[in-house]
């Protein structure tokens, strides 16, 4: 088996496919595709990586989903992409898909997609239709922990769909107002999971939703542990406890626990890396300081050290975006991350040191890896 | 037959023309029409609530609607200029 990669890019201009050789040290760049278009997410299946999905919109017109099952090499349009029910009480619309997952290992061909305004959608033919879920797109509580209106300046999202790899009945959300909501039952009955995480932007700081979880990720090693990159902080939770942890609070003060995603090693559980931005003042969301760096825990948020070896030492004003950041699977575990300045960076020592692969591009959305 | 424009990002649907003729007594209909036509189209001009997309015009000759009731006649040219879009009105083309 070799240890080349593909990196799919999405690009708020088009997307490309960044391919390497076995020792990941080459890199061809391939693209555009489909120049011009909002590319939020872009992935492969593991299930059968030849499918591969796109979520697409542009500045004029309404969004869809782009399909190719022969790996890249030709696409079409999903048949019925992702849509609120007409007649919607909150008179809901999708403006863009931003997260696509692949469904539970066991269900072939089911993707789930997250949208702005926030909504759940899942596909059972491989993303080619899309039906709402009304478990959550209908709930009772929709109005308030996800209302269309609200969340950032980017517009108020659903931000992640996280599938339990031991049970398809069992997902987590991460949402830009009603912070992490839980499923046992794939998707009929929801509940907020944010216990003790903090909402600096909310009269109450702790309260039961509110909060906006930027990312989340299961352990691949013990999908018991969860790690989050909140609005507010870093945090984990080890379950079934359902109170998260400000690991952030061992960062360095300087810096802050601010960011957009986290990173979990895929073999020790321990591990974990962030993309830390500059949330002081008016939030600027860039290297604090003007000096990127990855941080890294090996204790599970206990203790941060600084890995900035071959990043700008200085005036590099990175912002890494939800999407942005991920890694290969591989031993030494290989470590990306993309700009929206348009650079591509990777590490293939876990974290050691980091090298740029890619640059020039329109500002990044996403960054999967995948096996090539 | 209605006459529609076709702006240059949705050309992509329909093989490059940027002249075709759909058939309905409604914007919506003519929309409709030419979704059979152009698989897909339709949901990039008008949401799933049947609201113009908020970046996106219809004119219907010199007169803009926003609403897909609008109804249409034959002979009618409909327009579907996006804001960015260099889309002519055979109307109003030069001689």
């Amino acid at each position: 088996m070799t240890d080349a990669v593909q990196l799919l890019v999405g690009t708020r201009k088009g997307a490309w496919i960044l391919k390497s050789d076995a020792a990941r040290q080459a890199w061809r760049v391939q693209g555009p595709m489909f120049l011009g278009q909002i590319i939020n997410h872009f992935r492969a299946d593991p299930r059968d990586p030849k499918v591969m999905l796109m979520a697409a919109s542009t500045g004029h017109l309404g969004p869809t989903i782009l399909r190719s099952t022969d790996g890249g090499g030709t696409w079409t349009e999903a048949k019925a992409p992702p849509a609120f029910p007409k007649g919607d009480k909150l008179g809901r619309a999708v403006n863009h898909s931003f997260w696509l997952e692949p469904g539970h290992a066991s269900e072939p061909g089911v993707w789930w997609a997250g949208t702005s305004p926030p909504g759940l959608f899942r596909s059972a033919d491989g993303g080619d239709s899309w039906e709402s879920i009304a478990g959550l797109n209908e709930h009772p509580m929709v109005a308030q922990w996800l209302p269309p209106d609200g969340g950032t300046p980017d517009g108020s999202i659903l931000n992640q769909v996280v599938v339990d790899p031991r049970d398809a009945r069992h997902m987590y959300l991460a949402t830009c107002s009603a912070g992490v909501l839980e499923t046992h039952d794939q998707g009929q009955t929801w509940a907020p999971l944010n216990k003790n995480v903090r909402c600096d932007f909310l009269p109450d700081p702790y309260p039961e939703f509110g909060q906006d979880s930027h990312y989340i990720a299961l352990a691949p090693s013990n999908p018991d542990r969860l790690w989050q990159q909140n609005h507010c902080g870093i945090y984990r939770l080890d379950r079934p406890g359902d109170t998260w942890a400000r690991i952030g609070e061992a960062m360095p003060r300087e810096i802050g626990d601010i960011g957009f995603t986290i990173v979990p090693h895929p073999k020790c559980a321990e591990t974990a890396y962030v993309f830390p931005m500059d949330g002081t003042e008016v939030w600027p969301r860039v290297s604090p300081g003007g000096r990127p760096a990855v941080y890294r825990t090996t204790d599970a948020g206990q203790s941060w050290t600084r890995q900035d070896r071959g990043f700008p030492a200085e005036q590099g004003w990175f912002t890494v975006k939800r999407q942005a950041m991920c890694g290969d699977g591989h031993d030494p575990f290989g470590l990306y991350l993309g700009t929206t300045g348009g650079e591509i960076w990777m590490s293939g020592d876990e974290g050691e040191s980091f090298r740029q692969i890619a640059a020039h591009l329109p500002e990044i959305y996403s960054v999967v890896a995948a096996p090539l | 037959m209605v006459r529609v424009l076709i702006p240059s990002q949705l050309s992509s649907y329909t093989a490059g023309a940027t002249r075709v003729e759909a058939a309905g007594a409604s914007v919506d209909a003519v929309l409709r029409d030419l979704d059979r036509q152009f698989p897909g189209l339709r949901f990039r001009v008008v949401d799933e609530q049947d609201r113009v997309r908020k970046h996106m015009r219809l004119f219907v000759g010199q007169d803009e609607t926003r609403s897909v009731a609008r109804p249409l006649a034959e002979g009618d040219e409909l327009l579907i200029p996006g804001r960015s879009a260099a889309v002519r009105s055979s109307a109003r083309a030069p001689p």
